[in-house]
């Protein structure tokens, strides 16, 4: 059920998720995306750059963060801005094979402002991966009817 | 390595059309783990009165990265793509991306900055999509920013 500009109120809670991330999860969203960045799937690549090890698109980060916000919304259509600022990577370990995740991001939502007049709500989005804040002021603007 | 600091103010037009099929977008949905039927089932879809399948909200980046690739693979831009970090991100959508969509972006350098032995640049890519009689509908506005690392960075 979609919800109704009238039964929102600014603080209200629109629920959690908790999304597992595997390696093979970063080469699908390179082959989906076309962002095809070793620093995403090549270990050695990733840490020849100075980076801890293989880390998360931002974007997959983003892109999965989001689906809160379209399965609350009623429709992903809805969803007429987002935007966010990525602070600190998703490193995400070669748990090939064992079916274990190799990172699980955590997504809560709640209700940040409303707008009567255009009858909009935006969705403050919290982001974490291993206790810290991996996007930094996520917000989605949603259409309500 | 130095980043080209007139590239700030610099614009790419339209190049390539990208159509949005629907195995692109049912792909992208399954990618960024989106389960909402509006992804999937055409019929699904046009029950919420869409007239295809609808793109998941973050599908805009597909063409922004298009013509972002533009000023990295552009030798007078001087920017080494493995070094590039993505900062932030916004998409203003005018209307949803809907399969069967042909699309185009204008790609525009707003802002290019210093910051220790790197830069960090700020690019938009307008998206439009063609229509009958060679016009064309604003669809999307994606804002990007990367941060392209020094040494040690």
């Amino acid at each position: 059920m979609s919800p109704t500009f009238e039964e929102l109120s600014v603080g209200q809670d629109i629920g959690s998720r908790s999304i597992n991330v595997t390696r093979q999860d970063l080469v699908k969203y390179a082959g989906a995306s076309g962002d095809f960045n070793p620093i995403h799937w090549n270990e050695a690549f990733a840490t020849g750059v100075e980076l801890p090890g293989v880390i998360a698109h931002g974007m997959f980060t983003m892109g999965a963060a989001v689906q809160l916000v379209s399965d609350w919304a009623g429709d992903p259509a809805a969803v007429v801005v987002y935007q966010t600022r990525f602070t600190k990577p998703v490193l995400v370990a070669d748990t090939t094979g064992t079916g274990a995740a190799g990172a699980v991001i955590e997504v809560s939502g709640a209700i940040g402002a409303l707008d009567a007049e255009a009858r909009t709500a935006r969705v403050d989005l919290a982001v974490v991966f291993d206790g810290q804040k991996v996007l930094v002021k996520a917000q989605a603007l949603v259409k309500v009817a | 390595m130095t980043i080209n600091p007139d590239l700030q103010g610099r614009s790419y037009p339209a190049a390539e059309v990208y159509d949005v099929g629907r195995e692109k977008i049912r792909e992208f949905a399954r990618a960024v783990k989106a389960t909402h039927p509006a992804h999937f089932d055409v019929d699904a879809a046009q029950g919420l009165g869409h007239r295809d399948l609808v793109a998941p909200p973050t599908f805009a980046i597909i063409i922004a990265q298009r013509a972002d690739a533009q000023l990295i693979e552009d030798p007078e831009a001087g920017i080494d793509f493995s070094r590039v970090v993505h900062a932030d991100q916004r998409f203003t959508h005018h209307r949803p991306i809907f399969a069967g969509d042909r699309l185009v972006a204008e790609l525009h350098v707003d802002g290019v900055r210093a910051m220790g032995g790197g830069a960090m640049i700020t690019t938009r890519a307008e998206i439009f999509a063609l229509t009958d009689g060679d016009g064309r509908e604003p669809v999307s506005t994606s804002k990007s920013s990367i941060l392209v690392r020094g040494e040690g960075q």
